[in-house]
């Protein structure tokens, strides 16, 4: 049997891990498990941009997946960017096994605003969603009523659901019985 | 244009740049393909068409700027968008003024590349509409409308392709119903306005001061009833051609004010005060003799010469017989398309009445005549029984040898076909209305 493993990678906030746990396994019917992996981040660090590359991230977790993962998504408190862009939430591998997400931008105190653990939590549910979407295969959707709506913005997270439209869904069995990982 | 349906190429010798903007684009399921110099780009662009290529401006070898021009010489439509860092803004500006449809500078910010890639998207989208609807009009812009074999119609279509390619006013001169609006419509569609429009004014049907109002626009207020800003058909023709039919009808003051336009084309919209600039061709039509009415004083003679630049006569049916079958033979096609009827043939009968009638309302009376026909005939052909004038055709070669039994034929069907209008009638006869009136009571003919 394969899994869905989520790695805490510098990450503060565990009372959110068991949520989203439930979350990814209700959303994409996969067992899914939380398992601390021992990744020291600094490798990824950018002195110039005091951020931390996504994608090199990505990398040491493919590296590092244990041999039962479908797919693999790391979460931290990191602010982490590709080099072409200024910031990013999270990055996937198109149809690959690894994503990853940040919760950096996700906080509230992020933008001068009081915390609210409850929006945090949706948030990072609707991020790792769509992040584990694209390593199905999804790409962004137009409908405004799914997950994989791409958000640039806070607001467009918050302004979407946690849930894939019906043509996603459909997508998403489609690719999942003709492109096992 | 569906994101799957736009094709973007990123051109970037930095190995992260390219996976980045790879992965990127491809999430938002666009076809995306990468190329790490101008050689690997030119090879890509030559195998298939591409929407969209960024650009990086500095690379080894051929740079962006370089690889720019050749692009646009591949295809001058293609969207490029220039990838920068600060020191390069400068560059990034030149290549701007050299075609570039944006820049923008590492690292971006996800969403003004969002941005920045749906105004390409929509950039192109507007881009190939327009050359697809170039297309349909270039493909429209023929004479199928005109049908004719003859060769007063051979001459007609010489004169539209030679005057079609100047700026020149023309005079559509033609009785009515020979198809005057074709023709203008003809010049026009092939003519270098043809992706403008054709306003057409019928200058005959509206009062003086409704013309005035649709051919000059009105401010707000300008008279009763003037509620809102209108723009003319002075303003609506811009770039394209205004078409005036029956201009042989427009008022005095109208006429001086229309001159006063064609000479310097501008104007004012009534009640305003702001000189409006345009540019247009003039094409009018008229079924008058615009000479004799300006030596009659009914005509601006200075309006005359202004306009009478080139000349096109359009014969009357009756002076091209040898048309009216292939006429007759396209208006049936056209109704039986439309009536979704089994009708396609005329039978040699109706075809000879057809050929020998004078048709005085010409080519909009045939169709006419053709139209009554499908509608009354029975599958699969028109017989001569189905035709509006046949009776009176018929009558038309009285069996009587007395000249007073001919006369008597010749007016009663010379009244039937013009419903009994007197004057009509009598310019036909070419006789005095008092000497119709006369003959009528001689005759004893009735309605």
């Amino acid at each position: 049997m394969s899994l869905i493993y989520v790695i805490p990678i510098n990450f503060s906030q565990n009372s959110l891990l068991n949520p989203l746990r439930e979350r990814i396994s209700i959303t994409f019917h996969e067992e899914t498990r939380v398992v601390f992996l021992p990744i020291d981040p600094a490798f990824a660090y950018d002195r110039g941009r005091n951020q931390y590359n996504s994608s090199l991230l990505l990398a040491q977790l493919v590296e590092m997946k244990p041999k039962d993962t479908h797919r693999i998504l790391g979460v931290t408190d990191l602010d982490l960017f590709i080099p072409i862009l200024t910031f990013v939430f999270g990055e996937a591998q198109l149809g690959g096994p690894a994503a990853v997400v940040s919760i950096y931008r996700l906080k509230n105190q992020f933008y001068g605003l009081p915390r609210d653990n409850t929006l945090l939590l949706k948030r990072l549910e609707k991020e790792a969603i769509h992040e584990l979407g694209h390593t199905f295969g999804l790409v962004h959707c137009r409908n405004d009523l799914c997950v994989m709506k791409t958000s640039t913005y806070v607001e467009n997270i918050d302004l979407k659901p946690v849930r894939l439209c019906q043509a996603c869904l459909r997508t998403y069995s489609e690719k999942l019985v003709t492109r096992p990982a | 244009m569906e994101n799957e349906d736009v094709g973007i190429l990123v051109v970037d010798d930095e190995l992260v740049v390219r996976d980045s903007l790879y992965n990127w684009f491809r999430e938002d399921g666009y076809e995306v393909d990468t190329a790490e110099d101008a050689k690997e780009a030119l090879k890509k662009l030559q195998r298939r068409p591409w929407d969209i290529v960024l650009l990086d401006i500095k690379m080894p070898g051929m740079d962006g700027m370089e690889l720019q021009k050749r692009i646009k010489e591949i295809d001058p439509n293609i969207i490029v968008i220039m990838i920068t860092a600060y020191a390069s803004v400068d560059t990034a500006v030149q290549a701007l003024k050299e075609g570039a449809f944006d820049y923008i500078t590492k690292p971006f910010d996800p969403d003004d590349m969002g941005h920045l890639i749906r105004n390409a998207v929509a950039q192109r989208r507007l881009t190939t509409e327009n050359i697809q609807l170039r297309q349909k009009i270039d493909e429209l812009s023929r004479f199928d409308e005109i049908i004719g074999e003859s060769p007063s119609m051979n001459r007609v279509f010489e004169l539209i392709d030679t005057v079609a390619q100047s700026d020149a006013t023309v005079v559509i001169h033609g009785e009515s119903g020979t198809g005057k609006e074709l023709v203008a419509r003809a010049i026009h569609s092939n003519s270098p306005r043809r992706y403008f429009p054709i306003i057409p004014v019928n200058c005959g049907a509206l009062p003086e001061g409704i013309l005035e109002s649709e051919i000059f626009g009105h401010e707000k207020g300008a008279f009763t009833g003037a509620q809102y800003r209108r723009k003319g058909k002075l303003e609506m023709a811009d770039g394209g051609t205004l078409f005036l039919d029956e201009i042989g009808n427009i008022s005095m003051k109208t006429l001086m004010d229309l001159l006063r336009v064609l000479e310097t084309k501008k104007f004012t919209r009534l009640g305003g005060s702001q000189e409006i600039t345009v540019d247009f061709r003039v094409i009018c039509a008229t079924n008058q003799n615009l000479e004799k009415m300006v030596e009659e004083n009914t005509f601006r003679e200075d309006l005359y010469y202004r306009i009478n630049v080139f000349s096109i006569f359009l014969p009357p049916l009756r002076e091209r017989r040898s048309d009216v079958p292939l006429l007759a033979k396209h208006f049936v096609q056209k109704y039986a398309l439309a009536m979704n009827k089994q009708v396609n043939e005329i039978s040699p009968d109706a075809m000879d009445l057809l050929v020998r009638y004078d048709w005085r309302g010409n080519v909009r009376e045939l169709e006419n005549a053709i139209e009554r026909a499908m509608v009354v005939g029975k599958p699969p052909r028109i017989v001569a029984e189905d035709l509006p004038f046949q009776l009176s055709a018929k009558r038309s070669i009285p069996s009587a040898d007395s000249l007073e039994e001919i006369e008597k034929a010749h007016i009663r069907n010379i009244l039937e076909r013009t419903a009994w209008n007197i004057s009509r009638a009598a310019e036909i006869l070419k006789i005095e209305r008092v000497t119709l009136y006369n003959r009528i009571k001689k005759y004893g003919l009735r309605r």
